[in-house]
């Protein structure tokens, strides 16, 4: 892992617009909605509805930080990951990243029911940005871990939710993030194996440089994070955690 | 285009697609193969006397003609949902999207050398012998997985985006299997032989095929082929640039 001095995020009146094709733009040709969940709703020129969900954010955040992104659903928090994430290309705006992202947003995104779990281990370490070498040199930590054993020779679609969500926690955490981003806090299995899991999350966090961390939960934002995104209707106001008491 | 370079990505998820398909079936993806041998002994024993054709000639041209247009047809079926059906990880992961392209190539690459066991039984059956020519062969397959590589960047945007393409296309699909020859030989034309002559998907039909049938590097075809190249990179490559932020939106 190359190591990045001074790993920082830098946004600069980012913009993004979801186009929506198949919603009905005549009843909206007129107003411009605001609802009181989700980003303003528009019709764009040729008549297309498009959303704007994230309005001219800016903010910078640097090397130590713990960011916690609170706002009401469809504020524009999960879209905000993704453009961090490198998913989605600003509109406009300028988005600048120093450090390596990883995402832990959809822990099973590219796994495989009918794959085994041992395959599902290289699917999702693939995508997870690990070479298939350096999968395989932690697969079998990544198998104990688990805890699923011999379960890990079947195809995925017999494991049960839990097991599933065992495994996909598994690989997902098994990285060393310089930028870490989660949406809500990961929560996993049975009793015994939350708490291991817990541990894990917690050493992850305390590795990565940079937590950007997407939650509805006041206390766990004022438990793990220093600052608070504030995001509403898309617009973003970053704060330190002490101005939000 | 750095989709070409995550080959070890793409390399296993073409696999993982293929072992997906092995999955509880004997047989897999040779089931494909199984049903286009068949087609292959049924029409090769149908349409020769409808065309009034020797077997000899006819079945070794029919069998090469279905295994090459299967390719190249699954190509264009497949280009067209590329990113469509790779939304799960489009949405989640920053990758590059040709990715998904060259993955789906070298998927039906895999299919292809399924089929390709038919053709040594087709070349013992009708006494083909090996000629230098076959040399060509790869190259051919090569030009042509390059080409629908270009090609299904641009569909696969487009269909992302008009959902209606991915119906069209397979409808216009089906009209070019009668427009090339594949089922029936491009010398039974005497007039309007610029119906073959002008048809692209003909010449790229025909750098595989003429070395197996005709033993010879269809020069003709190979120029063609080679003035489209540039051609279709400029379009595809500035079409797809302009596109590609857009597409994790659309999908």
């Amino acid at each position: 892992m190359s190591v990045v001095p001074n790993r920082r995020i830098a946004a600069q009146n980012v913009v993004v617009e979801y186009p929506i094709y198949n919603a009905t733009s005549r009843s909206l040709k007129q107003t411009v909605l605001r609802a009181a969940a989700g980003g303003s709703i528009r019709g764009d020129d040729r008549g297309h509805v498009v959303v704007r969900a994230l309005d001219n954010a800016s903010f910078e955040i640097f090397d130590g930080d713990r960011v916690g992104v609170v706002g009401h659903n469809g504020a524009g928090k999960t879209t905000l990951l993704r453009v961090l994430a490198g998913v989605y290309e600003p509109v406009s705006g300028l988005v600048e990243i120093n450090g390596r992202v990883s995402a832990l947003l959809d822990l099973s995104s590219g796994m495989d029911n009918e794959a085994t779990g041992h395959e599902n281990i290289f699917l999702r370490g693939i995508l997870m940005g690990l070479t298939p070498g350096q999968v395989a040199t932690r697969v079998d930590e990544i198998a104990e871990f688990s805890g699923l054993g011999d379960y890990l020779a079947m195809p995925m679609r017999t494991y049960s939710s839990g097991m599933l969500m065992r495994l996909a926690f598994s690989v997902s955490t098994c990285i060393e993030p310089d930028i870490l981003l989660m949406d809500e806090w990961l929560s996993v299995g049975d009793a015994e194996f939350i708490d291991k899991a817990e541990r894990r999350l917690d050493a992850l966090i305390n590795k990565a440089s940079v937590l950007v961390l997407a939650s509805h939960s006041e206390d766990l934002v004022h438990r793990v994070c220093n600052k608070v995104l504030r995001m509403d209707h898309g617009r973003a106001t970053l704060r330190s955690i002490e101005d939000t008491k | 285009m750095s989709g070409a370079a995550a080959v070890s990505i793409w390399f296993r998820l073409g696999w993982q697609d293929i072992r997906q398909r092995y999955r509880r079936s004997s047989l897999g993806p040779m089931w494909l193969t199984a049903s286009l041998a068949i087609t292959i002994a049924a029409m090769g024993f149908l349409y020769s006397r409808l065309f009034q054709q020797e077997p000899g000639g006819y079945v070794p041209f029919l069998a090469m003609g279905l295994v090459i247009w299967t390719f190249i047809s699954s190509l264009i079926t497949e280009g067209c949902l590329v990113f469509i059906q790779a939304e799960g990880i489009i949405k989640q992961v920053r990758l590059p999207l040709s990715l998904h392209v060259f993955r789906m190539t070298w998927r039906n690459t895999i299919v292809l050398l399924h089929h390709a066991l038919i053709i040594p039984f087709i070349a013992v059956a009708f006494g083909l012998a090996p000629h230098w020519s076959w040399l060509s062969i790869p190259l051919g397959v090569l030009a042509v997985a390059a080409t629908f590589v270009l090609i299904s960047l641009v569909f696969g945007a487009l269909c992302a985006r008009f959902r209606d393409i991915p119906q069209i296309m397979q409808s216009l699909v089906q009209i070019l299997f009668f427009v090339t020859p594949v089922i029936w030989k491009p010398e039974s034309l005497s007039a309007h032989r610029w119906v073959v002559d002008w048809n692209p998907i003909y010449h790229y039909v025909e750098i595989i095929r003429a070395p197996l049938i005709r033993m010879e590097v269809p020069l003709g075809s190979w120029v063609f082929v080679a003035a489209c190249t540039p051609l279709v990179t400029a379009v595809s490559l500035w079409f797809f640039g302009r596109c590609r932020p857009r597409i994790p939106y659309w999908v």
